[in-house]
């Protein structure tokens, strides 16, 4: 560890340290958000192992590698300190894997892995410096250039490390754009919920994504004031168009329990460096992600919305925290 | 009792075990004093005597013509030395008076009044201001000033400040409870001075004993009221006082009699009871010496002026080796780079810590704790990034100026950011443009 920007004097054969205050410090650090976010993410990591199989765990690791081999390079020729210890290209790449469907060939998560970093992150300046969610960068990338394969999706073959099912199922968003009633009829809400049904490695159960977003609650790295008005708003405005015409659209619990609704709300919208800072602004945000997610899965040719969505608002974020300014103690409105 | 509090804050571990039962000891008398002529938030003052001159106790030494300003004191008998220069604990040098005991411990002649109801409000300030009190919580705003507020506020009421959020210190719990007759009296004086009719205590609720002291003294006089505060930092900060018992905003860039309200500690308190009841100028104050740095934290009446090194042997010498020696708690107290410098009255504890290892700062991932904690309502993360770049005019547009530099927002930032000395640059750099 190193002393940090103090000044050292010689005094009375003593040297004692002289620095700013406050002299102390509460024990969180950066690195411990990180990795105690990994940690969160860890049940439906296990799970999505569980149920895709070997492949799952392969993708995971090398998509994981990579992002960090990818940090430490761009830090190591900008002659930057390496600080791949901080967890936060580990997550990118865990975030990136559990956003992949679980048959991809490993040479994708790879790319994915480097884009994540180098394109979505480094280029920017490293960690904090990032405008938009770097796993979902990664994914972006990966989605426009192979677009087959990354919307290829083996069906969930649940048991303890079985090889990957060669049958392309479909997942339950995809269903949707053949129809409500087809979606209905071909997938269980108690499946989703539990997660024997088709997606992303790390998007099937919503129970194991509550879990650790209950940990990641209980550390207060999370709060409601993005997860909660973002799952709300997608649940209340597909739930309107439910209401109007339930032979069009789907019923509103399908849209929360499928797709990648709670891993995006709880896990990725709510990254630190690319979300509002304030309470006021992170409900805009999350208001604001809930729109695009509904609009995109009810009306584009797109299934899924939740990255873009994310993207999106990631984007809005500076002009959102410029107009959500706290009042300062003590201010008097101009009005008052 | 409904326990009151203000919005933000951070809780750190209290700390202050080691000296909470203890009772307050005098403390030898030293061999040497050092007295700044500057020991207040004002004009300097200039020396009164000169070198060879033979001083008594409490007889004044120096003093300045400015109305915000407080004179000093000789606080031992003796011969002055040296009148120079010299390490102090705000800052760099500053002139001194050094005295040199006799050993002897003579005091001036003083006289005081029992009788104090019959004293005009002038008397009192003007008995206050020659005693050298200022605001013993830290600030050290000369107390007469603060009980000369400009024509047309209307005080109505007056908070006696015995939160004492800060981790470590102890000085002014052992004072309630131990002193509460005087402490209590000291504040009526105060009110006195401005005719205030409706004065609070407020105190933080870890503090069980001095609120029952304290409680017991009131007695049900319906003059004063005991108000039971959440133990939070920084709990006793002014603002954060009167936003807690009144629930009033002080506004910003303004002082607290913009909304009727004057705030003192309960040192400052005590104090006056001194200097009207007794006669005594302020030569002496208690503190704590503390921390893990030191063999045996104790609560101790000092004389000002008093070295570190002596207070230090007085609790039995550093324990290991000292790595930081702090004037003040952990939270605002400044590090000192030697332990040869005195403690002024301003001086509320001496910390000394030992393991000081720091993580390397890095960047900020805008997690928003600061801006959570601060109870202020700033955004401290912007405040900093923009005095780094020298970006001033958004500095202060988002609240540089209004920052009371408690340190909250540095205490929980796990990026480890020195958030509060960028912003203390960015205040600096300000008020040295307008002065331009």
């Amino acid at each position: 560890m190193q002393k940090g920007n103090l000044q050292k004097r010689k005094l009375n054969n003593q040297k004692l340290i002289v620095s700013a205050p406050p002299h102390i410090r509460d024990g969180l650090t950066v690195r411990r958000i990180m990795w105690e976010v990994v940690l969160a993410l860890g049940p439906t990591t296990l799970l999505g192992i569980y149920i895709f199989g070997w492949r799952a765990l392969t993708i995971i690791l090398t998509s994981t590698a990579t992002a960090i081999l990818t940090e430490a390079a761009i830090q190591k020729f900008c002659k930057k300190k390496v600080a791949v210890a901080d967890g936060s290209a580990a997550l990118t790449g865990l975030l990136l894997a559990l956003n992949l469907p679980p048959g991809v060939p490993l040479w994708l998560a790879g790319i994915g892995g480097a884009m994540a970093i180098g394109l979505g992150k480094q280029v920017f300046g490293g960690l904090g410096n990032n405008p938009f969610n770097p796993a979902l960068v990664g994914r972006v990338v990966l989605l426009i250039s192979w677009p087959n394969l990354m919307t290829t999706w083996p069906k969930p073959t649940p048991g303890l490390f079985r090889s990957v099912d060669v049958v392309t199922g479909a997942t339950p968003l995809g269903l949707l754009k053949e129809g409500a009633a087809v979606a209905t009829s071909q997938v269980s809400l108690w499946d989703a919920f539990w997660g024997n049904i088709g997606g992303c490695i790390g998007e099937v159960s919503a129970l194991a994504l509550l879990i650790g977003a209950i940990f990641l609650f209980w550390r207060k790295h999370i709060s409601w004031h993005i997860p909660i008005p973002f799952i709300a708003t997608v649940v209340l405005v597909s739930g309107i168009f439910w209401l109007l015409n339930p032979a069009k659209y789907v019923h509103p619990l399908f849209h929360l329990l499928t797709g990648g609704l709670i891993l995006g709300a709880f896990f990725m919208a709510t990254d630190m460096v690319t979300s509002p800072v304030t309470r006021k602004g992170q409900i805009i945000f999350a208001v604001g992600c809930g729109l695009i997610t509904v609009a995109i899965r009810l009306f584009s040719k797109s299934p899924e919305g939740v990255s873009f969505a994310i993207l999106m608002m990631n984007g809005a974020t500076p002009l959102i925290d410029r107009w959500t300014r706290l009042r300062k103690f003590g201010e008097v409105s101009v009005n008052a | 009792m409904k326990i009151l509090t203000f919005p933000g804050g951070v809780h750190p571990p209290t700390s202050k075990e080691a000296t909470r039962d203890k009772k307050i000891e005098p403390a030898k008398i030293p061999e040497r004093v050092i007295i700044p002529l500057l020991q207040h938030t004002g004009a300097p003052g200039e020396a009164l005597v000169s070198k060879g001159d033979r001083v008594t106790v409490g007889q004044k030494i120096g003093e300045a013509k400015a109305f915000v300003s407080a004179p000093v004191h000789a606080t031992i008998s003796g011969e002055v030395i040296e009148i120079k220069p010299l390490p102090y604990p705000l800052g760099l040098n500053t002139d001194s008076i050094v005295i040199q005991s006799d050993g002897k411990d003579e005091w001036l002649e003083v006289e005081g009044t029992k009788d104090w109801k019959a004293l005009s409000p002038d008397k009192i300030r003007e008995t206050i201001r020659e005693a050298g009190i200022v605001g013993l919580g830290g600030a050290a705003f000369p107390t007469h000033v603060k009980l000369s507020p400009p024509e047309g506020k209307k005080i109505d009421a007056y908070i006696l400040n015995g939160a004492e959020c800060e981790p470590y210190l102890t000085c002014d719990y052992r004072l309630m409870v131990e002193r509460p007759k005087e402490i209590l009296e000291g504040f009526r004086i105060l009110m006195a001075a401005l005719s205030v009719k409706n004065g609070y205590i407020g105190i933080e609720d870890n503090k069980r004993e001095a609120i029952s002291a304290m409680g017991r003294e009131l007695n049900g006089e319906p003059d004063i009221q005991m108000k039971v505060l959440k133990t939070k930092y920084p709990q006793g900060g002014e603002k954060q006082l009167i936003k807690a018992i009144l629930r009033k905003e002080v506004p910003s860039g303004g002082l607290p009699f913009d909304v009727g309200v004057l705030v003192s500690n309960v040192g400052t308190a005590f104090s006056c009871w001194e200097a009207v009841v007794s006669g005594k100028p302020l030569v002496e104050r208690v503190i704590t010496v503390t921390g893990p740095g030191v063999k045996e934290p104790k609560n101790l009446r000092v004389r000002i002026g008093t070295r570190v090194s002596d207070l230090i042997e007085a609790c039995g010498g550093f324990n290991g080796k000292p790595g930081k020696i702090i004037m003040g708690g952990p939270m605002m107290g400044l590090t000192q780079f030697t332990d040869e410098v005195p403690v002024i009255k301003g001086t509320s504890g001496i910390l000394v810590q030992t393991d000081v290892l720091w993580d390397e700062e890095i960047a900020c991932i805008r997690c928003g704790k600061c801006i959570q904690s601060c109870p202020l309502y700033l955004m401290p993360t912007m405040i900093s990034l923009y005095s780094k770049r020298g970006r001033l005019e958004e500095a202060k547009d988002y609240g540089a100026l209004d920052c009371i530099e408690c340190g909250a927002c540095g205490y929980t930032c796990p990026a480890r950011i020195p958030l509060v000395q960028w912003i203390k640059y960015a205040k600096r750099e300000l008020a040295k443009k307008k002065a331009q």
